[in-house]
């Protein structure tokens, strides 16, 4: 089985450790994963603001990148859901309007080899229990495109109640949105913030020290309206939960 | 070029992409959905959906029913009563004289319809999944206005033979080409708040009785 | 008397901005939408086969939509057949030009009106009012509109933005000038305040000689409409006027009879979150002696088959209003329905709207942008519109431009002012993440400059750190720490 690691921009430029946990997660998990370094962006940005054909590119060079791969493992509910939901439609499109005739099937050929690392964790390797440690009270927040696009369901819930040392809190609301969506987060400067208020009001009424998300970006303005707020509570991805045992605390 | 041809090309325009030979006639449509949720007691489930939304229910036998009816109107102190012409005249046996009987007539006014207290009438079909009981201005439940000008309908519906399971049965019973009213409880708003009140515009007191056969 | 206007309101953002400061708004969108939310949420639970009334619902749609020529005109002929009489209204103009006509052809000067979306964006009322006709609405929470000269703000509840005291206060001081005046000492309990709102249209509906309404379906196959309603005001409408008036948009028509069977379970569930709503009238033409003698059915495009000449965007067609989108909208709950300008507010409304009227003006081209793309709206959508995916198309036709139809015609549409910066920022990004070298590099940099991060971004990130702050940059990217690492060994030199 050829596994490779997707790490996605963001993970990439601003939280590598989350990269670094999925590798340690899947390497203790007898797995081994390789980084194809032409990988960059799934495109997402520039799709949801309108450019759809300046992802055209990205989708190449994501196909090319992970060419002969079992499996394309990332760390992201959202760009997992970008290339599998969206992929297949730029290239319809590109087929539609005469352009490009073989995007379509590029696109077509990641789909099914891409899944969201609790996805790969649960449905390929039939694992819930990793083995981890991680002694703090911690609340989940389902982050919407791993909820409603690739329906994780409670594939995340299942590895958390897993975890030794982990108390799980309910998070109140949680299936509501953070407010990030993107350009959303700046273009609706005020309905965002205000979402993300709420969402920060809820994280901290549960009193856990650390709030989980399978997507960093929303974790980005998540933790960036809860650092403001000056509450105590830290963003923590469920990988860097998950590559944390008692011998090597993450 | 007149609004219809206008409207019509642009249609036609718009549909480029939808193959001329396509004929929807010729592809059954996938209906996945049940035809019925099959519950065990319809009668039961029917007074039950019907008394959730507010209407009051009945039980009663074609011996006891010229009573009830009778005990119905006097508890809302109803002075006056329109009749369907078609009104089997045993339901309304136990009302007293004085209780003036209001024939449903063509001529009639709404304002005059405003003077009366109470109405009784049959019943095309009952849902019982819904709780809805469906009017379709047979002879027995006359013109759509009697049964929403006055303030108080008692509405008799026969049990089990009109009851059906669910709005695709009920659908079937039903003969599109007749003025249809649908109820399922009393007049409601949840215009304030999203909070549900019952009573506006239609009958406020909505008395339900299942006549056992 | 004529109420609030949609036009010239600013762009969403600005406007939405403004509303997340009124904390009664925000209180009483919170508290109803809330409310509603569980309730849908539990009689949609009730039945095990929803999926597939959802997917049956959708494809009945599809199915006349890509037909919709073919059902009009068996539409047209039912009905005809049955004793009323069709018009066709190309635009708004039209329409409002052919009800006014009806109307002065009675020789009435006063009409009652059950609430209405298509009479609402074609500004119906407004229309009337300068022919001299007086409109009243009878809906509760439209009256509480009217009467607060006001504007919707939601499609089931328009008056969802105020709350009981609110609606006490506008009934107390404006039902005298409209007719019977409000109860002395009205109190703000909701029982109360319906009975003030059922004294006050009483005489209206007695006295009504013309009534008119929209539809929720209309049948091809038999010409039945159909109004679906709570309060029975619209059963007041529809059969106590001797003239009807039906002023419906062309994509409520369903093909069947049959069809009617998985529309009237999606409806009210999804709506006012009830097994069956407490008033469904259904009629065919005209009945002898019950009911209007006169029905007249104005069929209104208005920038519908500009909608369906789109194969992604059509799909917004299929939508039977019943605000459930609204309902779960964390945008909608935070921004109010008036800052989407349009008669049709929230999700639904950020795709029909600029599809309806183009995206033109600053307000309409804002409209795609009003969503976090969460797709809490897809989730809960009865005819499965997948909002999101209209919501993007529609932003690419913001911002890239390309061919659309536009009042009938094919026209290639202009990128809209105002993304330049956007563009050149999305098109160097793509450039930057198109060359991972480059990027490696720009990591670098900006790792090595990390200390001197600013807690506050200059220009365009001000947005974004007027009320967060930004992760603090790592000393290495990932992609370094790889190729650090593991550079040497196996596939990753690559």
């Amino acid at each position: 089985m050829r596994v490779a690691l997707f790490v996605t921009c963001v993970n990439d430029t601003l939280f590598p450790r989350t990269g670094q946990a999925v590798v340690a997660l899947l390497e203790r998990l007898g797995v081994s994963v390789d980084f194809p370094e032409e990988q960059s962006c799934c495109g997402q940005p520039q799709f949801n603001t309108g450019y759809r054909r300046e992802t055209e590119p990205l989708v190449r060079r994501y196909a090319r990148a992970f060419h002969g791969y079992d499996y394309i493992v990332t760390p992201s509910g959202s760009c997992a859901a970008m290339v599998r939901d969206n992929y297949p439609r730029i290239g319809a499109r590109a087929m539609s309007e005469g352009r490009d005739r073989g995007l379509a099937s590029v696109a077509e050929s990641v789909v099914p080899r891409t899944v969201e690392l609790t996805e790969f964790l649960v449905d390929v390797l039939g694992v819930t229990d990793v083995g981890a440690y991680y002694p703090h009270t911690v609340t989940y927040h389902p982050t919407c495109h791993g909820l409603r696009m690739l329906g994780l369901g409670d594939r995340p819930r299942r590895l958390l109640e897993a975890v030794r040392g982990l108390r799980l809190v309910d998070l109140p609301g949680a299936e509501e949105c953070c407010g990030f969506g993107g350009t959303f987060a700046v273009k609706n400067e005020a309905v965002s913030a205000a979402m993300g208020a709420d969402k920060a009001r809820h994280i901290i009424a549960t009193g856990a020290e650390a709030v989980c998300t399978v997507d960093n970006s929303c974790q980005t303005h998540i933790g960036g309206t809860l650092s403001r707020l000056g509450a105590g509570v830290r963003p923590v991805h469920l990988a860097e939960i998950l590559a944390s045992t008692e011998e090597a605390r993450w | 070029m007149n609004a219809r041809e206008v409207v019509l090309g642009r249609v036609r325009r718009a549909l480029a992409d939808v193959p001329r030979e396509e004929d929807p006639e010729r592809e059954p449509l996938e209906r996945g959905y049940l035809d019925s949720h099959q519950p065990a007691d319809a009668v039961g489930l029917l007074a039950e959906n019907l008394a959730d939304y507010r209407a009051l229910v009945h039980r009663s036998t074609p011996e006891e029913l010229p009573g009830l009816v009778a005990r119905l109107l006097a508890e809302r102190g109803a002075a006056s009563v329109v009749v369907p012409a078609g009104l089997p005249p045993e339901w309304l046996a136990e009302v007293p004289r004085e209780v003036r009987r209001v024939p449903d007539e063509a001529a009639d006014t709404a304002r005059r319809l405003d003077g009366v207290d109470s109405v009784v009438t049959g019943c095309a079909v009952a849902i019982a999944e819904t709780g809805t009981v469906v009017l379709d201005a047979g002879p027995d439940q006359g013109r759509r206005r009697i049964t929403l000008v006055p303030d108080h309908h008692v509405c008799v519906v026969v049990v089990p033979d009109q009851v059906v399971d669910s709005v695709p049965q009920g659908l079937r019973r039903l003969d599109p080409a007749r003025p249809l009213t649908w109820i399922s409880g009393p007049s409601a708003t949840s215009d304030i708040e999203l909070d549900r009140v019952e009573g506006v515009h239609g009958p406020r007191r909505l008395d339900v009785v299942l006549l056992e056969e | 008397m004529s109420g609030g206007t949609y036009l010239g309101m600013p762009a969403f953002p600005r406007a939405a901005e403004a509303a997340t400061r009124d904390e009664r708004l925000r209180a009483n969108l919170t508290h109803a939408t809330h409310t509603i939310r569980d309730k849908r949420a539990r009689a949609v639970a009730e039945l095990p086969d929803w999926a597939e009334l959802r997917a049956a619902g959708a494809a009945i749609k599809d199915r006349t939509l890509r037909h919709l020529d073919s059902y009009l005109e068996r539409l047209e002929a039912a009905v005809t057949a049955a004793g009323g009489q069709v018009h066709w209204a190309a635009d708004a103009a039209q329409a409002n030009e052919i009800v006014t006509r009806l109307v002065l052809q009675t020789g009435e000067r006063e009409v009652v009106k059950v609430k209405s979306m298509a009479t609402q964006e074609l500004g119906l009322n407004a229309a009337l009012e300068r022919a001299g006709v007086r409109a009243f609405e009878t809906d509760l929470a439209e009256l509480i509109v009217q009467l607060g000269d006001d504007l919707p703000s939601h499609i089931l509840v328009p008056a969802i933005h105020r709350n009981r005291r609110e609606i006490r206060d506008i009934f107390t001081e404006r039902m005298g000038e409209w007719g019977r005046p409000a109860p002395e000492g009205l109190t703000d309990e909701p029982a109360d305040l319906a009975e003030a709102a059922r004294l006050h249209l009483r005489q209206k509906f007695l006295d009504a000689k013309v009534g008119i309404s929209g539809a929720n379906f209309m049948v091809a196959e038999t010409g039945t409409m159909v109004v679906v309603e709570s309060e029975g005001n619209g059963r007041m409408c529809l059969t106590l006027p001797e003239t009807l008036i039906s002023v419906v948009g062309i994509e409520k028509v369903v093909p069947t009879w049959r069809d009617l069977e998985v529309f009237l379970q999606l409806l009210p569930r999804s709506s006012t979150a009830e097994r069956m709503n407490p008033y469904t009238s259904m009629w065919t033409g005209t009945s002898d002696g019950d009911g209007p003698s006169t029905f007249h059915l104005v069929l209104v495009d208005n920038g519908r088959t500009d909608t369906l000449a789109d194969e992604v965007g059509r799909q917004a067609l299929r939508c039977i209003r019943c605000s459930a989108c609204l309902n779960v909208c964390p945008v909608y709950e935070r921004a109010g329905g008036h800052a989407y300008g349009s008669a049709y507010p929230g999700p639904i409304g950020a795709i029909l709207t600029p599809q309806l009227r183009g995206v033109d003006t600053v307000l309409d081209a804002s409209l795609p942008y009003a969503s976090s793309l969460c797709g809490a709206c897809y989730e809960v959508c009865p005819v499965a519109i997948d909002i999101p995916e209209v919501l993007v198309r529609l932003r690419e036709r913001v911002v890239e431009g390309g061919e659309a139809t536009v009042r009938g015609s094919r026209v290639r549409i202009r990128p809209a002012r105002g993304h330049a910066a956007e563009r050149a920022a999305m098109r160097a990004a793509r450039w930057a993440l198109d060359h991972p070298g480059a990027l490696r590099a720009g990591q670098r940099v900006a790792g090595r400059m990390r200390r001197l991060q600013p807690r506050r971004l200059p220009g365009p990130g001000a947005a974004w750190s007027r009320t967060r702050d930004m992760p603090p940059l790592p000393p290495e990217s990932f992609r370094s720490w790889w190729r650090r690492t593991r550079g040497e060994s196996g596939e990753a030199g690559r």
